[in-house]
Parts: structure tokens; C-alpha cells; sequence
């Protein structure tokens, strides 16, 4: 078996990838399925009417896909400059903690300032903790996967350690909560009788800003420019330390965003279990959608979709939940080959 | 015929609408160096791609040894015993000379490597064909001429019997090739076969027995070399009389570029550039010779803005200079760097992004932040047009560039210095590397007419016949020292050539 490049990466082939990738990697997933002993029919019925079938269930998945949109974003302008930030969940928890912080210190400010306040708090916070990696590489060629990995723990320990300290919500009885933000501060709701909120408004139309950057600005072509090739874009004379740094900056806060948005839109408060692993899932997300930032909404909502439908389905039937995990994993290894057969071919000898 | 190792027959293979082999039909002798001669994109490379696996033909088929050889298999080609030295080497610089040779050639169930034995087993390939090299050292330490040396070695080790050289000398010197050359008689009378791939005529007649012309994919010509001249393989070749430019004597200017004393490390410490003095006046082409890695590329890097001298003064147009890019093409220096592909172009970004990479943050193609689509597109258009950049269009990424257009694309990136300005000093560090004829003159062209218009112009080459054809003044480095810059006129071919090897120095110690 060989590969060989295709002269012409035709059009259809490439957006056709990402759709037979899903396919197959729900006909794998329908063995795992068969396994539990379901009829694999009705059980990928429930799982799509849980994830997409009705006005709630759409309602969750876009809840769901909120933070994810944020983190999913904050890794592929990271990998875009190959600065590989796997730290994107400790990010979401001190971005969440100073989010509560400013917006719960009860500063006698009006809600119209106090919100982007708190909102910068978040991601002034999530860029700093990203700061360190990205200086010890550019200053000391430290890797980077290494240490934002790790920072991950550091973070939620220290979250963890001033839930039960300093921001522990004396009326929590006992449970290690941080105190909450005020009602005022919280996003409003986008429909009635359900959590998605305006969160999901402020993630899109990052989206679409970081879509803007990374094609139009000059920022965004230095990254890219880093990114492909640092050499060459240091002898066109870019500074690319300054460049990478400044990249981190922009992760760093998306991802302290998203820390910000789930405590405004969802509890008003951090607890240690408030991410479900929405850093790492953004990496997911970020690989399935090849770096693109537009096609990370649709990657987060397809995500956060196979989540909540997975709750829903194993709710109804004997399958259990972990079937998302495997779905998620499972679709972004057949995204990762379903892309790189639209560049090559293979040659079966 | 008997003593026919290798035979291709009607080789036909398409990339899409594109022809590289339009039924190439050829044989190889035992004992036999063929040379296959042919413009960048006639389909060399393409050709040997095939006999050696990486592609498959679409229409053809390929015998080697009385044997039917199958299509898409490396490993089948190497096991009938055919080698092959990239253009590109296929080298771990991080490994020593030996386990580069051993790597792939044991079993990885084997317990422990037999070092001692395939250390004495290299020892003897190499004393028995003269290929010199010390097979401790680490392959990144080694200067290009040895990374070849070790490349063929690496392919005798593991039995070829046809060795496919792909242009093995665009980067050695005349010495240098010359021991290639003597390597490949003594090859050949061993019994081996070899298939040498150039587009340098000179070469190409003083090596081979046979050569083959390609031209667009079709085998245009074979000839025996003995009985054809320079002229009519060239024509052959590019399908048309081609005139190399010579340069016109003129009265240099007044002095653009000053480096006085200059010492610089690498990071590990070693001496890059050791006392180096050297002045280049307006309309002046300054050539610089010499064996790769004696300090020519630190000298081209400290005239970019990338290296920063430990001391010395480097001036531009009675300015101190620093090590920053930016500064220097801000300075209207056009600089042309050695590696096209690491360094040269963002292969990743489309042509008109790289065509502007270099002046992306001036008012003309950046306002408040944002590129400037619009104008830098026509940048773009109007480089690739006075360019000549060959591509199907300045939204493909560079990668997609052939070598002679991407280096047509970096040259016309460097010389568009701004509207209306022409550049002050042009620094040239092989800039004719892996070319054909028709993009050599080109790029000498340019060279000339730039000079010609004011630039003082810095050539590093490892070419003599360019250096010979362009320069005003030549200098050779050896081992990060500059011998004193002479007028052309009196300098001889050998003279080069003994300086190049340090002869110089020793006459300087003594």
C-alpha cells in the first residue's frame, strides 16, 4: 500500500471528508452499539433526537456547545501558529475564578460596565496563565505541550484550593463553591424554559472575529506566516517571538472567555466540576475543523450535540454515556485520515 | 543485448492534465554512466521517481537485471540493487555517518546492531572507491560535498549496482565534482551502472558515455557524449539557441557596503566569520567562492540582518547596520537567501502573500491593521508578470512553484523594493542553485541589469563559471576568513580552486 499525493485536491472531495468521516465513524461505533446489546437503529435515533431532535434538546446542545465554541477556538488560533496549547481547560478555570472574582467582589459599578469588567478579568487572566509556556518557548525553547499540559493541574488545584478557602460561598453548606456573581451580571436567557443564553451570541460572533483576523489582518497573516514556516518569516522580517506571544495572548483569553461565559450563563458560580474537560474537547473540536475558525462552530455543535444526545439516549435505553466519548474520539481519527485521503490516493501495491 | 542492466520501455505518467513522461523509452549498459540531461519540469525527476518506486507509471514498464520490476515499490528497486542520491539528502543530521548508513538495513528483532562488522564493511566501500569520510561524525557536522559522499555510500552499502545521482553536483565545487567524477569512472569499472541527472552541460559531457535529452516529458535526443558539443546539447535541451549573459566592464561607484573586522560565533561557539573585511561600491557585483560551509553563508546571513556579528562594524551607505530584517529591507537591500524552500518562501501561504511577506507592515499593503488585499494582489500581479514567474495563478501556495519559479518569485519580491525605487544592495547567496539554463540567465540577468542600474551586488556562489561571468571582484573564504577581494582579471580557475582549499592562508602564514 502506498500514498501518493493527488496532483488536484478537488473541492467536493474535501468538504465531502468531514461527512463520510461521521458516517464512518458511526458504522464503527454501531459494533460498540450492537454490543450493548440495542438495536443499533434505535439507539442512533435516540441519540440524534436527544442531540438535535427538539426545540430542548437543541436548546442543550447549544448550551453545550457554547463553551466549546470558545475553547475550540482558543486552540486553533493557538495550533494555527503552531503553539500547541493543550492548556486551554486550566485556562477556562482561573478565567471563571477571576470572572467571579471581579463580578462577585460587589463593586458598586452598573451592570453595563461591570460585565465587560468581569469579562476582561476572565481573559486577562486565561492569557497570563498561557504567557508563561509561551515566553519559557520563545525564551528557552521549552515545549510547550509539555508545560501547558501540566498547568492544567496546577490551575484546578488552585482552584480547588481557594474553593475551599478564601471564595468559598459561606452559604454553600460545606460544598467547595466559590461565592456567586450578582443576578444582574448573569447573560439572559435565549428562550424560555431553557439554559441556552446569550453566551452562545458572544461565541459566534467571536468566531466570526477570529475568522476576520486570521484572513484579513496583518496579525493574522504574521501567525499563519509563523506557523507554516518560522524561518521564513523571520527573514521577511516578522518577529516571530513577539508574533507567537501575542498569539498566545489571543488563545489564552478565548479560553478564559469561555470560563467567563459558563459562570454568567449557567450557575453564577465555579464549582471544581463546572468543565467537563471543555479545554480538551476544544482540541477535538479544533482538529475536526482543520483550524478553521468557522468551521469550529459547526465542529462544537456537532461535539456538544453527540454529548448531550449520548445523556439522552442512555437515559432511554442501555447504552452507556460513554458511547459519546468514544463517537467524539472515534470521528476525529476518521476526520484526520478522511482528510488526508482527499490529499492523496492510496495505491493498493 | 546482454550487457543491458536496465530497460524502460514507453513510460508515460500524468499529474492530471499535466505530461511529465510522454513514452520514454530508454537503456542503461553495465559499466555505463548515462546522463539524462533536460531543463527544470522536462521530467528527470519524474523519470528516476518511477524507476525507483515513489511513483507509478501509468502507461510503461520497467526491466532491470532480466527481471520485470514492480511499479510503486522502493523496496523491490532497492533489492535489485538500484540506489539512489537525492537532490535533496535523505540524511539524519542528528545520527552519525554509520547509523545513517545502517538505518533500514537490519532487522529490528536483531538484539543488538553489528556495528563493528558494518563499520569495517564501510570502511572497505569507501577505501575501494576513494570516497573518504569519517564515519564518527555526527551527519550535521559535515559540510555538503561529505553529505554526499555519504549519501552514495549509504547506497553502495546496501548493494546497488545501478546508482541514479539526481543533480549531485549543483552543490560541490569544481574540486569537488571533480572527485565525484573520479568516484563515478571508478564506480563504473567496477561494473556499476549509473544514471547521473543534470542540466550543466560541461558536466554532463566530461562524466558521461551516453546522454539522453528531455524536453516537456519526450526523450528529445540520445547522443554519445564523445562526437556532440556544448552548443547543440543545449539546444536540445531548451529547444532553442540560448544566450548566457555577460557583464559590461563599468566604473564602480562609491562604496555602499562596509564590513570591517567582523568576528561572529554560531551558537555553539564556533568561529562563523573570523575577521572579515569587505567593501562593495555602488554598480559593483563583489563574488564570493568557496567550499559550502567555510563562512559564506554567515556572511550572507550577516548581510540579510538574520546573524549579528560578536564584533566588527557593519555599515550600509555610511550607516551602522543591526541584525534585524526589518531594518535592512527598510535599507532597500534585496536579499536573495540560499534555501528557497526553508527560507526563502512560506510555502504553506499563496504566491501573493509571499510576493508581499517582506513589506507587510509599510502603508502600502497594510492599513490599520488589515492587509490590503486589493493592492497587494497587484503586487503580486505585477511580480509574477516582470518575472516571469511561471503559475497557474497567485492564489496557489508557493510550495506548488517549480524551483526556477520560486526563486523568480524571490528575486522579484527583493528587487521591488517600493515604487519607483531601485535597490541599494543586492545580497545573492546561491542564487542560481538546482536552475536550468533559461532560469540561470535569467536570474544573471537581473544580477547585471541591477548592477547595471546602481546596486552594488554581493554574489556567494559555488558556481566558478558564474562567478567568473558576473563578477567585478572575487574574494574566497575558507574557514570564515576572506581572502583580499581581486579584480576577476587576475584571478586563474586553479588559483580559485587552491584558495577554495586554503592554499591561500598557508601562503599568508608563511
Amino acid at each position: 500500500m502506498r500514498l501518493e499525493a493527488r496532483a488536484e485536491v478537488s473541492r467536493t472531495l474535501q468538504v465531502a471528508a468531514p461527512f463520510a468521516a461521521i458516517v464512518f465513524t458511526l458504522v464503527v461505533c454501531s459494533l460498540l452499539v450492537a454490543w450493548a446489546g440495542v438495536p443499533v437503529g434505535s439507539a442512533y435515533l435516540l441519540l440524534l433526537e436527544g442531540g438535535f431532535g427538539s426545540g430542548f434538546a437543541l436548546s442543550e446542545t447549544f448550551t453545550r456547545a457554547t463553551p466549546l465554541i470558545l475553547t475550540g477556538l482558543a486552540v486553533a488560533v493557538a495550533f494555527r501558529a503552531k503553539l500547541y496549547n493543550i492548556g486551554a481547560e486550566g485556562q477556562l478555570y482561573v478565567g471563571a475564578l477571576a470572572a467571579v472574582a471581579v463580578g462577585g467582589a460587589g463593586l458598586p459599578l452598573p451592570p453595563a460596565l461591570l460585565f465587560p469588567l468581569m469579562a476582561a478579568a476572565a481573559m486577562a487572566a486565561g492569557a497570563l496563565l498561557l504567557l508563561g509556556p509561551a515566553l519559557l518557548k520563545t525564551r528557552f525553547h521549552v515545549d510547550e505541550v509539555v508545560t501547558t499540559l501540566l498547568l492544567n493541574f496546577i490551575a484546578l488545584l488552585f482552584v480547588s484550593m481557594l474553593l475551599d478557602g478564601p471564595m468559598k460561598d459561606p452559604a454553600a453548606l460545606g460544598w467547595p463553591q466559590s461565592v456567586a456573581i450578582p443576578a444582574e451580571l448573569e447573560l439572559p436567557r435565549l428562550a424560555a424554559r431553557s439554559r441556552v443564553h446569550s453566551g452562545l451570541l458572544i461565541a459566534l460572533s467571536l468566531a466570526v472575529l477570529v475568522w476576520v483576523v486570521d484572513r484579513f489582518t496583518a496579525f493574522g497573516f504574521e501567525m499563519r506566516a509563523v506557523g507554516a514556516n518560522a524561518r521564513a518569516a523571520a527573514f521577511a522580517g516578522m518577529p516571530v517571538q513577539a508574533i507567537v506571544v501575542k498569539t498566545a495572548l489571543l488563545s489564552g483569553a478565548l479560553a478564559g472567555l469561555a470560563g467567563c461565559i459558563e459562570v454568567a450563563g449557567r450557575a453564577g458560580y465555579v464549582t471544581l466540576d463546572m468543565s467537563p474537560g471543555y479545554g480538551y474537547s476544544g482540541i477535538v473540536i479544533a482538529m475536526l475543523a482543520q483550524l478553521n475558525p468557522i468551521a469550529v462552530v459547526a465542529a462544537a455543535i456537532f461535539v456538544a450535540g453527540i454529548l448531550v444526545g449520548a445523556d439522552s439516549m442512555s437515559r432511554a435505553i442501555a447504552v452507556p454515556t460513554y458511547i459519546a466519548d468514544v463517537i467524539v474520539a472515534a470521528s476525529l481519527i476518521a476526520m484526520l485520515v478522511a482528510t488526508m485521503l482527499a490529499r492523496y490516493r492510496i495505491h493498493w501495491r | 543485448m546482454e550487457s543491458t542492466v536496465l530497460t524502460l520501455s514507453g513510460i508515460t505518467k500524468r499529474f492530471g492534465p499535466l505530461v511529465a513522461n510522454d513514452a520514454v523509452s530508454l537503456d542503461l549498459a553495465r559499466g555505463e554512466v548515462l546522463a539524462l540531461l533536460g531543463e527544470n519540469g522536462a521530467g528527470k525527476s519524474t523519470l528516476v521517481s518511477i524507476l525507483f518506486g515513489h511513483y507509478v507509471a501509468d502507461e510503461g514498464s520497467i526491466t532491470a537485471f532480466g527481471a520485470a520490476l514492480p511499479g510503486g515499490d522502493p523496496a523491490a528497486a532497492l533489492a535489485v540493487g538500484i540506489g539512489m542520491v537525492h537532490q535533496h539528502f535523505t540524511l539524519a543530521d542528528n545520527l552519525t555517518v554509520l547509523d545513517n548508513i545502517l538505518i533500514g538495513t537490519e532487522s529490528l528483532w536483531q538484539p543488538f546492531s553489528r556495528r563493528r562488522a558494518a563499520q569495517a564493511r564501510v570502511r572497505e566501500i569507501a577505501g575501494r572507491f576513494g570516497l573518504a569520510v569519517n564515519t564518527r561524525a555526527r551527519v550535521g557536522e559535515l559540510s555538503v560535498g561529505e553529505r554526499q559522499r555519504v549519501e552514495i555510500l549509504k547506497a553502495l552499502y546496501r548493494g546497488a549496482r545501478i546508482l541514479i545521482l539526481d543533480e549531485p553536483t549543483a552543490v560541490l565545487t569544481p574540486q569537488e565534482s571533480g572527485d565525484l567524477f573520479a568516484t563515478l569512472r571508478e564506480l563504473v569499472t567496477e561494473g556499476l551502472s549509473i544514471i547521473f541527472i543534470s542540466h550543466k552541460l560541461d558536466e554532463v559531457l566530461a562524466v558521461s558515455d551516453r546522454i539522453a535529452v528531455l524536453r516537456n516529458g519526450r526523450l528529445v535526443a540520445t547522443r554519445a557524449a564523445r562526437g556532440t558539443t556544448k552548443g547543440e546539447l543545449a539546444e536540445l535541451m531548451v529547444g532553442r539557441a540560448v544566450v548566457m549573459p555577460t557583464r559590461a566592464r563599468r566604473a564602480p561607484g562609491a562604496a555602499v557596503v562596509a564590513v570591517g573586522a567582523v568576528h561572529a560565533r554560531d551558537v555553539r561557539g564556533h568561529a562563523l566569520l573570523d575577521g572579515v573585511d569587505l567593501t562593495v561600491a555602488a554598480g559593483e557585483i563583489v563574488a564570493i567562492a568557496g567550499v559550502a560551509g567555510n563562512g559564506q553563508q554567515a556572511l550572507a546571513e550577516l548581510l540579510s540582518g538574520t546573524l549579528a556579528p560578536e564584533r566588527g562594524t557593519v555599515t550600509l551607505a555610511g550607516r551602522a547596520m543591526s541584525a534585524q530584517p526589518r531594518a535592512w529591507i527598510a535599507a532597500r537591500v534585496a536579499r536573495i537567501p540560499e534555501d528557497r524552500h526553508a527560507v526563502g518562501v512560506v510555502g504553506d501561504l499563496a504566491v501573493w502573500e509571499n510576493a508581499i511577506a517582506e513589506r507587510l507592515r509599510t502603508r502600502a499593503f497594510t492599513r490599520a491593521g488589515f492587509v490590503r488585499r486589493a493592492a497587494g494582489r497587484m503586487h503580486a500581479q505585477e511580480v509574477v508578470r516582470r518575472f516571469d514567474v511561471r503559475c497557474s495563478g497567485i492564489d496557489v501556495p508557493a510550495r506548488s512553484l517549480s524551483g526556477g519559479n520560486m526563486q523568480k518569485l524571490i528575486l522579484g519580491r527583493a528587487l521591488s523594493v517600493g515604487a519607483g525605487a531601485t535597490p541599494a544592495f543586492i545580497v545573492a547567496d546561491q542564487p542560481t542553485w538546482g536552475l536550468d539554463i533559461g532560469a540561470v540567465a535569467y536570474v544573471h540577468q537581473c544580477l547585471l541589469d541591477a548592477a547595471g542600474a546602481g546596486a552594488a551586488v554581493l554574489l556567494i556562489s559555488e558556481d566558478l563559471d558564474e562567478i567568473f561571468a558576473l563578477a567585478d571582484r572575487i574574494g574566497v573564504m575558507y574557514h570564515g576568513r576572506l581572502s583580499p577581494l581581486r579584480p576577476a582579471e587576475g584571478w586563474t580557475l586553479a588559483a580559485i580552486g587552491l584558495a577554495m582549499a586554503g592554499a591561500e592562508e598557508a601562503a599568508h602564514a608563511a
